[in-house]
């Protein structure tokens, strides 16, 4: 008998006889927040940056104001390629090393904790939202949910290879408890909030 | 490591407890996240019907775990994960070795993963002569330092500042003396970088696994999963099979819950999904059993196969706190692997359910509301019938049955005790009673409660009575 065929075998055996009802998951979506607001206020909360923007141009100027430009900058959109170079999706991904500025979209935000949902047709190469020294995401207020039982809720069905959300800068405070931005992934997170 | 002898908990805690300000930092570091804990909860008008909600899913899973088994490996399948499936430790170093010999790889980079620490991976792919880098910043430290983690989430809690600094300079050439986090965590930052870059094969854990869609969850606030996943050839995810969940969207209910319960942050950086492997890469899933499917049959302890690995009853575990990580000689310490360990090894663990006391306070914490604290209760039970604690106790808990069943031997033995406490207190206040370790002995009363209700408890029902 294979291992599989022994576990699956004993684990049929011990698990209890009586089924369990799985639970229903309503309940937990109820909400009166202001959203927008929320989302906000929690995403400073955790070290990461809103700027609101109503045209892709406000954020080419944002950028160009605030980042390096000299330095090596990647997005997936076109209305940015003023700043930043789109022609990187198909490289090597060791080769996204050097880059300073990231800047792609997300489908959607939570208020509750300010994650951003981004999957791998948005994201360009799976490893382009940790490897840069900083990150922006821009993300279309109208696309802000309450809470993470909404956010399943979008995302439903959808089909991805790889899919992450990602709230504020990488960090650790594996050292004595003292919070570091910065740890493996991004030192920075932009918000573009989008009207 | 099960090669090295093992110390029982109360005589590691007593080590741990000879540097009192050490203690003391010690505790009050994991007070703090319980504390951040407590505000992040609190902010969550409906966390205990989240807690109730994610303990029902967990119940749905043990008592369907069997099909959603089959059902997540068909799913993964689809989805062109290799699935894997070891019956114990041994099996899965072994299949975790033959992927890495089948591309004749030499060196990974592994981000946190209890189970494999479980299954002591590190040293059998050392002896194999595999080397593994740790890439979560508290795992890196304690690797350098030839140490276990201590800590399920925080695994360098147990150490100051100045131990990673003085670690890091020798290991990577930091200046001596330097104590900034930022410094020694960009240091990190940079030696791992190029471990990121140059390294074929990347392991991970499991955080979730979905059955629905054969897809699984890597939480980390590094971002050292996806670093380590994203760059490699081959990524092998590792996983008890306990980390199943039914459904997608059950996922939003345990992500709520899991770091806030850790460290109160609303939601960890990153929640990664992993369903398809890269385009001409390669992903592989190792399901492990270890003993989970005998906890499954023990009645009383299955619910410990609920656990989410949180952390939170570690902090706020009185003995935890005050004994430190090391001391439970388990690759999960705290209460909740008080709970899993005996299940691996009764002899070895036996001292563990007894590291507690009972105060109920992991219980109260649980995310997924494991009976944490009535499950160290009736493993002491379970252990003693076993015959696995040791006579001394047998001894004294059958004198105490006897004294208490027996109202004159309980008068006689206060009054003796009462009488020795206040003129001879060298008779108890000395070394040979453990009572008195880190602590003085009360101060002694006149009279027994008994006494006292004797002489004054009619008084007292009579005024009742009146009223």
């Amino acid at each position: 008998m294979s291992s599989k065929e022994s576990i699956l075998q004993k684990i049929k055996q011990n698990q209890p006889k009586e089924p369990i009802e799985l639970a229903n998951l309503e309940p937990l979506k109820q909400t009166d927040v202001d959203i927008l607001e929320q989302y906000k206020s929690v995403l400073k909360g955790i070290g990461g940056d809103f700027v609101e923007v109503s045209n892709y141009n406000e954020i080419i100027n944002f950028v160009k104001q605030n980042f390096d430009t000299n330095k090596r900058i990647l997005t997936t959109l076109s209305e940015l390629s003023e700043i930043a170079n789109l022609d990187w999706t198909k490289d090597d991904p060791h080769s996204l090393q050097d880059t300073e500025l990231m800047v792609v979209k997300a489908h959607f935000g939570v208020a509750e904790n300010s994650a951003l949902w981004i999957t791998d047709d948005l994201m360009g190469q799976r490893v382009s939202t940790f490897i840069p020294q900083y990150l922006a995401i821009i993300v279309n207020k109208s696309d802000l949910v309450a809470k993470m039982h909404h956010a399943y809720e979008r995302i439903g069905n959808q089909e991805y290879g790889f899919g992450t959300f990602i709230a504020g800068p990488s960090k650790t405070a594996d050292i004595e408890q003292s919070l570091v931005l910065g740890a493996h992934g991004a030192r920075g997170l932009t918000v573009f909030l989008m009207e | 490591m099960d090669s090295k002898k093992t110390i029982p908990h109360s005589e590691a805690a007593t080590l741990f407890n000879k540097n009192k300000e050490r203690v003391n930092w010690h505790d009050e570091t994991l007070w703090f996240v319980r504390e951040k804990r407590d505000r992040s909860a609190y902010q969550i008008p409906e966390w205990e019907l989240l807690r109730e909600t994610a303990s029902k899913i967990k119940l749905n899973v043990l008592s369907n775990i069997h099909d959603y088994l089959v059902e997540f490996e068909t799913n993964a399948q689809k989805n062109g994960i290799i699935v894997h499936w070891a019956a114990n430790a041994e099996e899965h170093n072994t299949i975790v070795h033959s992927i890495l010999e089948k591309h004749n790889i030499k060196q990974m980079v592994k981000s946190k993963s209890m189970l494999t620490e479980e299954c002591h991976l590190n040293d059998y792919l050392a002896e194999k002569g595999i080397e593994v880098i740790d890439s979560d910043l508290g795992e890196y430290i304690v690797q350098l330092r030839n140490e276990p983690p201590s800590h399920i989430v925080l695994p360098a809690i147990h150490l100051k500042k100045e131990d990673v600094s003085e670690t890091f300079h020798k290991h990577l050439g930091t200046e001596k003396g330097n104590i900034d986090p930022q410094y020694l965590t960009e240091s990190a930052r940079k030696s791992l970088r190029n471990t990121f870059l140059t390294r074929k094969a990347a392991l991970t854990g499991v955080n979730f696994a979905v059955a629905e869609t054969g897809e699984f969850v890597v939480c980390t606030n590094e971002g050292n999963a996806d670093m380590g996943a994203h760059l490699a050839d081959v990524h092998i995810a590792c996983m008890g099979f306990e980390k199943l969940i039914p459904q997608r969207k059950h996922l939003g209910v345990f992500l709520r819950l899991l770091a806030r319960s850790a460290t109160g942050q609303p939601i960890t950086t990153f929640s990664s999904h992993f369903k398809t492997p890269r385009e001409g890469k390669e992903t592989h899933i190792v399901i492990v059993d270890n003993g989970r499917s005998e906890q499954l049959g023990r009645e009383e302890f299955r619910n410990s196969l609920k656990c989410i690995r949180c952390g939170a009853c570690m902090n706020t575990c009185p003995v935890y706190r005050r004994s430190g990580g090391h001391s439970y000689h388990n690759a999960v310490a705290g209460p909740i692997g008080s709970i899993l360990a005996p299940n691996l090894d009764m002899k070895k663990n036996a001292d563990l359910p007894f590291a507690s006391t009972l105060c109920g306070s992991c219980t109260n914490v649980c995310p997924v509301k494991i009976d944490i604290h009535d499950q160290l209760y009736k493993w002491r039970q379970v252990l003693v019938k076993e015959g696995y604690t040791p006579s001394a106790k047998t001894i004294a808990m059958k004198t105490m049955a006897t004294v208490l069943a027996n109202p004159m031997v309980f008068d006689i033995a206060g009054k003796t005790g009462r009488f020795a406490m206040k003129n001879l207190p060298g008779l108890v206040n000395n070394k040979m009673n453990k009572w008195y370790d880190q602590r003085e002995m009360p101060e002694v009363p006149e009279e027994s409660f008994r006494e006292w209700y004797k002489k004054n408890g009619k008084a007292t029902k009579g005024k009742k009575d009146e009223q």
